[in-house]
């Protein structure tokens, strides 16, 4: 009989205006935000994490602290880090290697035009080469990369070769001459776009070239390292913390350097994005009330509007209830219509969404979507719809055929 | 002949008791046997749309018993009165009151939507009705798409759904020209000869007079008197004193 009810909701449906189909907008905004922003989820983790260079999981990082947040990682610390920290913690069993990085910023001269930006050390040491490479995975658009013995060459961000993005007017080739603060350098590489604008920036170049070019002693900026395997991490990260702390001579919880991990910096994303999804869904929240409110409206005005109709329903013997589901029904569909419109338009973004993602940072997120979350979101839609609709409903089945029919 | 509705001392006040009381019946009784064919005449506020609403179920008496089919339905709630007028009546409007949004099928297959018959016999059934009626090419039309006299034709077949002992016809003609008048009270004499009982509401006489086997003259919500058709000629039964 249920089937009947549906049926006559329906044909009752096709015949509403289009005021009735404003109302649905609401539904419409709250379910394609909620099925977006899911089938988003993917793509935009893959796109914050890309940004901020998070990669493999097995590598901690060392700072020295007191990072004022202006310069590059560890410029602004009171006390540096050291070579000789970097080979200490080298030393501890779980840590597969070590390897120290100076960043710095640098004027780059081409084409008499500056550009200013940083330039990261690589090891002159081929082992601690090949982990580097493999640890920040990077690929390569022309050229190749530093190894132990080049000197005098650098490799170059996807950004700084482009000229739309450089300042510097010309785009820069493999083989281009270029002055970096005084000194002489050839490119040698070009990286492949990463879509992090940490990457996309940077110049690479061999420790003892930036050593020369700004003679900073034995000080170290940051000290990557690479553990032996991922269940090591905490056990490796509290390692490093008590050594550190002796031989920075610090209390605990005084510590003026910081171990971070992928973990840790993934976690903060993840509370980032989380707030975030926290907010959608609130103005999600806020749009589906909103809409069913709506539904209330245009099933009041409804019933209103069919008394005499619901009158004729009573004197050919409807009960009660057999027009209270009528109208709920109707209220139900109106909630669904709403939600599957939303459906398609949150799945269209989702999916257009992550590919413009994906174009923009290299990635190959996959939108989230599955036919259980479809499923409930539709069977939601028509839960609120049919819940706004029990009021009017109600209204509508106690309506009194004698005083209608005459209207 | 037994009785199908009977109104025992039956009365209709609104607001009773109030400063703006009405009276619009008083003291009725009425008998209808299965199988008769009546007229309830009367100008218009003589109290007469009001009793059919009692007789049709769609109201309660004030005062007094009516019983449809030897039940007493004075008390019965909202939704069983819906049920037992369902099945026991079926009505037949002015405005025809089909729904528009249903083809005229789907019009004669809701009032067994709502006895939950089944839905092939529904079917079944509410194209024979409409064949019945003389149209079976309009099955499938729209009110709107029909004309009047199509229309009452399509609320007849909905009126006879769920085979009803009684029709009760509330001005049926009253928005038709005589033609077509004509031909849905030739379809009500031929149900009324197939058994069926049949109660009109009307102000025309001559309709009354045409058609009907008993007349009740209502005036000022009261019984005026009573005529019957005997043999082809009209005789008063009774007639009520005024108070």
């Amino acid at each position: 009989m249920i089937k009947d009810y549906f049926a006559l909701a329906l044909k009752n449906l096709k015949k509403r205006g289009i005021r009735s189909w404003l109302t649905l907008i609401g539904i419409l905004i709250g379910v394609a935000a909620v099925i977006s922003l899911i089938s988003l989820g993917n793509g935009l983790k893959a796109a914050v994490n890309s940004q901020f260079n998070i990669g493999s999981t097995e590598v901690l990082t060392v700072q020295a602290g007191g990072i004022s947040g202006y310069g590059p990682p560890g410029s602004g610390a009171v006390k540096p880090l050291t070579e000789d920290d970097a080979r200490a913690i080298g030393k501890i069993s779980s840590v597969q290697v070590s390897i120290a990085r100076e960043v710095r910023s640098v004027k780059l001269i081409y084409n008499n035009k500056a550009a200013f930006t940083y330039a990261a050390t690589v090891p002159d040491n081929l082992q601690q080469d090949n982990y580097l490479y493999k640890i920040a995975d990077l690929k390569m658009q022309s050229g190749k990369l530093i190894y132990q013995g080049d000197r005098g060459v650098i490799v170059i961000g996807s950004n700084l070769a482009d000229s739309t993005k450089n300042q510097l007017g010309r785009d820069l080739k493999v083989g281009d001459k270029v002055q970096i603060n005084g000194g002489d350098f050839k490119v040698q590489g070009i990286l492949e776009k990463q879509g992090s604008f940490i990457v996309d920036n940077a110049i690479l170049m061999n420790e003892k070239d930036l050593q020369e070019l700004l003679g900073y002693g034995d000080q170290v900026d940051i000290i990557e390292v690479k553990v032996a395997d991922e269940s090591l991490m905490n056990q490796t990260q509290n390692a490093i913390e008590n050594l550190m702390r002796q031989r920075r001579d610090v209390k605990a919880g005084q510590e003026d350097f910081q171990v971070t991990t992928p973990q840790a910096s993934l976690n903060s994303v993840n509370q980032i994005l989380f707030g975030i999804q926290i907010f959608i869904i609130i103005i999600a929240s806020i749009s589906i009330f909103v809409g069913a409110i709506g539904i209330t409206n245009t099933m009041m005005t409804s019933v209103m509007e069919r008394k005499r109709e619901i009158g004729i329903m009573k004197s050919i013997g409807a009960r009660n209830d057999q027009i209270f589901y009528q109208f709920f029904i109707e209220a139900g569909l109106l909630g669904l219509i709403g939600g599957v419109l939303g459906i398609i338009l949150g799945t269209g973004i989702g999916y257009v969404g992550t590919a413009a993602l994906n174009a923009f940072i290299g990635s190959s997120a996959q939108p989230q979507i599955s036919f259980f979350l479809l499923f409930f979101t539709a069977l939601g839609s028509f839960t609120i719809g049919s819940a706004a609709g029990i009021i009017p409903a109600i209204r509508a089945s106690h309506e009194r055929p004698v005083e209608d029919i005459r209207a | 002949m037994d009785e199908i509705i009977k109104l025992e001392e039956v009365w209709k006040i609104y607001n009773e008791g109030e400063e703006n009381q009405v009276i619009a019946l008083k003291n009725i009784n009425l008998h209808v046997k299965r199988g008769d064919f009546i007229a309830v005449m009367g100008p218009s506020g003589s109290g007469k749309s009001t009793g059919m609403n009692l007789i049709g179920s769609l109201d309660i008496p004030s005062h007094g018993k009516i019983f449809l089919d030897q039940h007493n339905i004075s008390h019965l709630s909202e939704s069983d009165l819906a049920q037992v007028r369902g099945k026991k009546i079926g009505f037949i409007f002015q405005q025809f009151n089909l729904i528009p949004n249903l083809t005229a099928k789907e019009n004669v297959m809701l009032p067994m939507i709502f006895q939950e018959m089944d839905e092939i016999e529904r079917i079944i059934k509410a194209e024979s009705l409409l064949k019945m009626m003389e149209l079976g090419d309009r099955m499938d039309h729209y009110p709107s798409e029909l004309s009047g006299g199509q229309q009452q034709r399509v609320a007849i077949a909905r009126a006879l759904a769920n085979d009803p002992e009684v029709i009760l016809a509330d001005e049926p003609t009253g928005n038709l020209d005589t033609h077509t008048g004509e031909v849905v009270m030739k379809f009500l004499n031929k149900l009324n000869n197939e058994g069926k009982t049949i109660i009109i509401v009307t102000h025309d006489p001559d309709l009354a007079l045409e058609h009907s086997k008993k007349i009740y003259w209502i005036k000022d919500g009261q019984i005026e008197r009573v005529t019957e058709k005997i043999k082809g000629k009209w005789k008063t039964l009774k007639k009520v004193p005024n108070e």
